[in-house]
């Protein structure tokens, strides 16, 4: 039987990478004063895994790597070695190593030898150094040498083995007759039963077994065959075996077995120690960040099919509703073959039954895709213990609201921005520790990683108790970079909003930490590419607090129908301020530049939806007559004139690119409850043709 | 000419097929009569009321939803520049499976009727004269005799890929 | 048909067994570590238990030594997926009840030809 084992070879990287987060938080938790044995095993379970899994997978590599943090930590784990400090750093750097490899592995890429030999080295130095005589390397060298040499065992033409089974047995498992068709299948087998055990019927257990035997099997047959057979019962039974020599007398099987070394210590590290310490901080800190730079170039280009591990009491959930809405459905349909007026109240109720269902039904299905944010967070920490360390600052990180959950894809795009918005209050935020103390603040800054839900949103914000952001110095700045005017009058908001502009950065000089590649702007395109938006609140020498807000799924959207003649539209309705009947003076028609209306002292642009979608069957083209829905999107408001509201409902986005193209004004369509399509209006889309 | 036909079979159902002969729907659009390989028809359908697209060229009739799938519809006879007829519940729909890169797109093509299948021998297969303005020979693959009538054979993925329905050339 | 109760809190390997098994034609049942895995056994008769040994939440011994005990579990056959360095395990398995071990790494063919061994 040939199996594909490629076919597991996803679900082994997906386990293999959440494996490597857990050791990752797990030795970063590590109290090395005070620990629980359940702490390290936790970690150790996760080498365990990984190595399992590789080996049976075939990844050799890994699994020689992983062997040795895993007998490492299986010794911490025993007590029979101190966790010190050097000794998990290492193991955070095998960690790190280990998370590349199998990176590479899964992308068909190179494995950077160099770099696993480095971290080798670096784990057997440490296995060597605390407990001198090592155990692991004499067991395998012990256990390799268990081969018999062939030449040796050609001569025997069969073997006597004598079998007298203790009376537990059968209590393991382990059923005789089934071992003797095992023997049986490699040579003849005769069998000579000894009743003489067996007691009077009164006093037989018969869970017991009484019985021993004489077992005769012919033909040239290894020990190491024999051996197996009786290989889970050695301790269970009496057993004796006897070769029978075709030339008797001859030589006994030799035992004796050519050593075979295994060379654990990987030596080809070819590193310039001197040069090495003579290194200033500097280029340490950029070897630093451009392995983190590779990191994340792997993960920004995942391959393969992604999966996604799901809660079992949520499939639950999902099977107890499809069972209800099997019933409705049933009930549903016994009514419908013999439908009478005077069951009209059933129907409804039915009906009202099916729509909670179905509702409920979505909301499991969604739930599905759901995953809690602590999937991001949790790279987090390490993070704050590697720039503290490197900096020299004292920071600690708080994690608030881990277990919110927000779609699995908002997840996946939403660790890249909230990386750099950590690096930023990190680095750039909080301040080194006597400075703090000269301000009067506690000497460890803290930096603050919350989650929560909002109405239809996911609410991220990253708060430092730092320096705060300085107006003066952005305004001089922006000015300076002719980003705005000098005379140009700002807001608070506005003027910390100026860090978002493309072209901006405020650290004084770049470190290798952040302020480098992927600018503000940058996060700024990715959150509202996710349909969200950033703001920033400062106060200056108090610390610095942005919030992300992001819809919870890309996948539903609460949307508002608006009618346009004959034709339906969706309007998503976090993009709607307010929708009026405008009068005939509050209308302005500005030369050249369109239609606008007040609105409380504000002059707002006006698109005719009929006129940028050419819809022929609008009810109305008099902007007294239809409706004015004020809308806003990516900091554009304008009113959007259309015949008249329809319902709200939630909708599922579908991709128009799928099978057609790309329409501008148009982000998505959806399947309203007729079947038929209705298109998903994108804002600032439609301010772009409205201007054309 | 052979050569283009193999072109636009690539797949492995193609390959099983004995090769000198190949299958074609063929339908009709006024006069004339064409053909598409009847591996790439994923359905026939009538024809359904669609929602209308905004500031497309008008054979790109609009979208409907084909099992939870928004699948566009082309009409053919306008994209040919044949005129246009008004569609009653006999139109029919064509539902095509192009590929797209390495993507299988799906999209309806607005025909008068559905004709035949009809088998056609390789060799029968003659190159594609100039038909001047009138349509471009860019979708046609060849020419067909069958039962006197001509039928003119499209490739689906350039008619496709023509129409920028590849989703690339954004506006 | 036979039906096993395949354990292991690694889905990868967990469903390299049951794919294995269920390939050649026995029925399987998947729990994800030792708490779930007596659950299920409670719940339904299994003809095997081929169990991880490291697992959180009741390891495999644990489960071989809770799962004799019960009256339907006397006679089953155990088998625990074991690394090579365990031979402390084996024994520690053995003294629960186990009725024999695979040695990781296995492949398929290994697993199934054991099994085969206890399942006659």
């Amino acid at each position: 039987m040939s199996i594909d084992m490629a076919q597991f070879h996803q679900v082994f990287f997906e386990e293999s990478f959440e494996g490597l987060d857990a050791m990752e938080s797990g030795l970063l938790n590590l109290d090395l004063g005070d620990f629980n044995v359940e702490d390290i095993n936790t970690i150790f379970r996760a080498a365990h895994s990984i190595k399992g899994g590789s080996g049976t997978f075939g990844f050799t590599a890994v699994s020689d790597f992983t062997h040795v943090m895993e007998t490492l930590l299986d010794e911490m784990r025993d007590g029979r070695r101190k966790i010190t400090q050097p000794a998990v750093d290492v193991l955070l750097g095998s960690v790190d190593c280990l998370r590349d490899m199998l990176q590479s592995i899964q992308n068909g890429s190179e494995v950077d030898q160099a770099d696993v030999a480095e971290h080798k080295l670096a784990l057997d130095n440490e296995l060597n150094n605390a407990v001198p005589n090592s155990p692991s390397v004499g067991k395998q060298t012990a256990k390799a040498s268990t081969v018999l040499p062939a030449d040796d065992v050609k001569q025997i033409a069969g073997w006597v083995i004598a079998f007298s089974p203790h009376l537990h047995l059968l209590k393991t498992g382990n059923e005789p007759v089934r071992m003797f068709r095992e023997l049986a299948s490699l040579g003849h087998l005769t069998t000579t039963v000894d009743l003489q055990g067996v007691p009077n019927l009164y006093d037989l257990d018969p869970e017991e077994c009484h019985l021993s035997w004489k077992l005769e099997v012919s033909g040239d047959i290894p020990e190491t065959e024999i051996d197996e057979i009786f290989d889970w019962v050695e301790d269970d039974c009496d057993l004796a075996k006897q070769p029978i020599y075709q030339t008797p007398s001859e030589s006994t099987p030799f035992h004796g077995s050519p050593e075979i070394a295994i060379s654990h210590a990987v030596s080809r590290v070819t590193k310039d120690v001197s040069s090495e310490l003579a290194s200033s901080e500097e280029s340490e800190a950029n070897a630093a960040d451009r392995k983190n730079g590779k990191k994340e170039d792997a993960k920004a280009a995942p391959k393969g099919s992604s999966s996604i591990r799901v809660d079992t009491s949520k499939i639950d959930t999902l099977i107890n509703m499809v069972g209800e809405l099997v019933i409705t459905q049933s009930m549903l349909s016994l009514l419908g073959e013999h439908f009478e007026l005077n069951k009209l109240d059933q129907l409804k109720n039915g009906l009202s039954q099916l729509e909670r269902h179905t509702r409920e039904l979505q909301e499991s299905v969604m739930n599905i895709r759901m995953l809690p944010i602590s999937f991001v967070f949790s790279r987090f920490p390490r993070l704050a213990h590697d720039i503290s360390s490197k900096l020299g600052k004292k920071i600690e990180l708080k994690l608030v609201g881990e277990n919110t959950e927000v779609d699995k894809t908002v997840v996946e795009l939403l660790s890249d921005p909230l990386v750099h918005l950590v690096r930023n209050s990190l680095d750039h935020g909080i301040e080194m520790p006597d400075v703090r103390l000269a301000a009067g603040k506690p000497e460890t800054g803290t930096v603050t990683l919350e989650a929560y839900h909002r109405g239809g949103n996911i609410v991220i914000e990253v708060a430092d108790d730092g320096k705060g952001l300085d107006k003066d110095k952005l305004r001089a700045k922006a000015i300076e970079k002719g980003l705005i005017d000098a005379d140009a009058i700002l807001s608070d908001k506005q003027t910390y909003e100026l860090i978002f502009m493309p072209g901006f950065s405020t650290a004084e000089k770049l470190t290798d930490i952040s302020g480098r590649g992927v600018g503000m702007d940058v996060v700024r395109r990715n959150i509202q590419a996710l349909g969200g938006n950033i703001e920033i609140l400062s106060e200056l020498g108090k610390g610095s607090t942005i919030s992300i807000h992001l819809p919870l799924t890309l996948a539903i959207l609460d949307g508002q129908s608006i009618a346009v003649g004959d034709e339906t539209y969706i309007l998503p309705l976090g993009s709607i301020i307010e929708s009026l009947h405008v009068k005939e003076d509050r209308l302005n028609r500005v030369a050249g530049k369109g239609e606008t209306f007040l609105l409380r002292g504000q002059y707002l642009p006006i698109i005719r939806m009929h006129q940028i979608f050419n819809v022929l069957s609008a009810k109305t083209t008099k902007l007294t007559e239809g409706l004015i829905v004020v809308v806003e999107g990516q900091g554009l408001r304008c009113g959007l004139f259309v015949d008249d509201l329809l319902g709200q409902q939630q909708v599922v986005i579908k991709s128009l690119e799928a099978n057609y193209r790309r329409i501008e004004g148009v982000s998505g369509a959806t399947i309203l409850g007729d079947g038929s399509v209705a298109l998903i209006l994108d804002i600032p889309g439609l301010v772009r043709l409205a201007n054309q | 000419m052979s050569e283009i036909i193999e072109l636009s079979s690539t797949d492995q159902q193609d390959a099983k097929r004995l090769d000198t002969s190949l299958q074609f729907l063929s339908f009709t659009l006024g006069q004339e009569e064409y053909g598409v390989d009847i591996l790439r028809v994923q359905e026939i359908r009538s024809w359904e009321p669609v929602s209308r697209i905004p500031n497309v060229p008008s054979y790109e009739k609009g979208v409907v939803n084909l099992r939870g799938a928004i699948v566009p519809i082309i009409d053919l006879r306008e994209r040919f520049q044949l005129g246009h007829s008004d569609y009653s519940p006999l139109t029919v729909v064509v539902v095509l499976q192009a590929r797209m890169a390495d993507k299988t797109r799906i999209i309806g093509v607005v025909v008068d009727s559905v004709s035949d299948v009809v088998d056609v021998n390789k060799k029968s297969i003659q190159s594609a004269p100039n038909f001047g303005a009138k349509v471009s020979t860019e979708f046609i693959n060849g020419l067909v005799s069958v039962s006197g009538r001509m039928v003119m054979l499209l490739d689906v993925d350039k008619l496709l890929k023509l129409d920028g329905l590849d989703g690339e050339d954004e506006s | 048909m036979a039906t096993i109760l395949a354990v292991d809190d690694s889905a990868s390997m967990r469903q390299m067994v049951a794919f294995t098994l269920k390939g050649a034609g026995y029925n399987v049942v998947e729990a994800v570590d030792g708490a779930d895995a007596l659950n299920k056994a409670k719940a339904q008769a299994f003809d095997c238990v081929v169990t991880d040994v490291n697992m959180p939440n009741k390891d495999g011994i644990e489960l071989i030594r809770d799962l004799r005990a019960l009256p339907n579990y006397k006679f089953t056959p155990m088998l625990m997926l074991t690394t090579e360095a365990g031979t402390d395990k084996k024994q520690q398995g053995k003294d629960a009840g186990a009725t024999g071990w695979i040695v990781k790494p296995f492949n398929p063919d290994q697993l199934l030809k054991t099994i085969k061994k206890v399942m006659g």
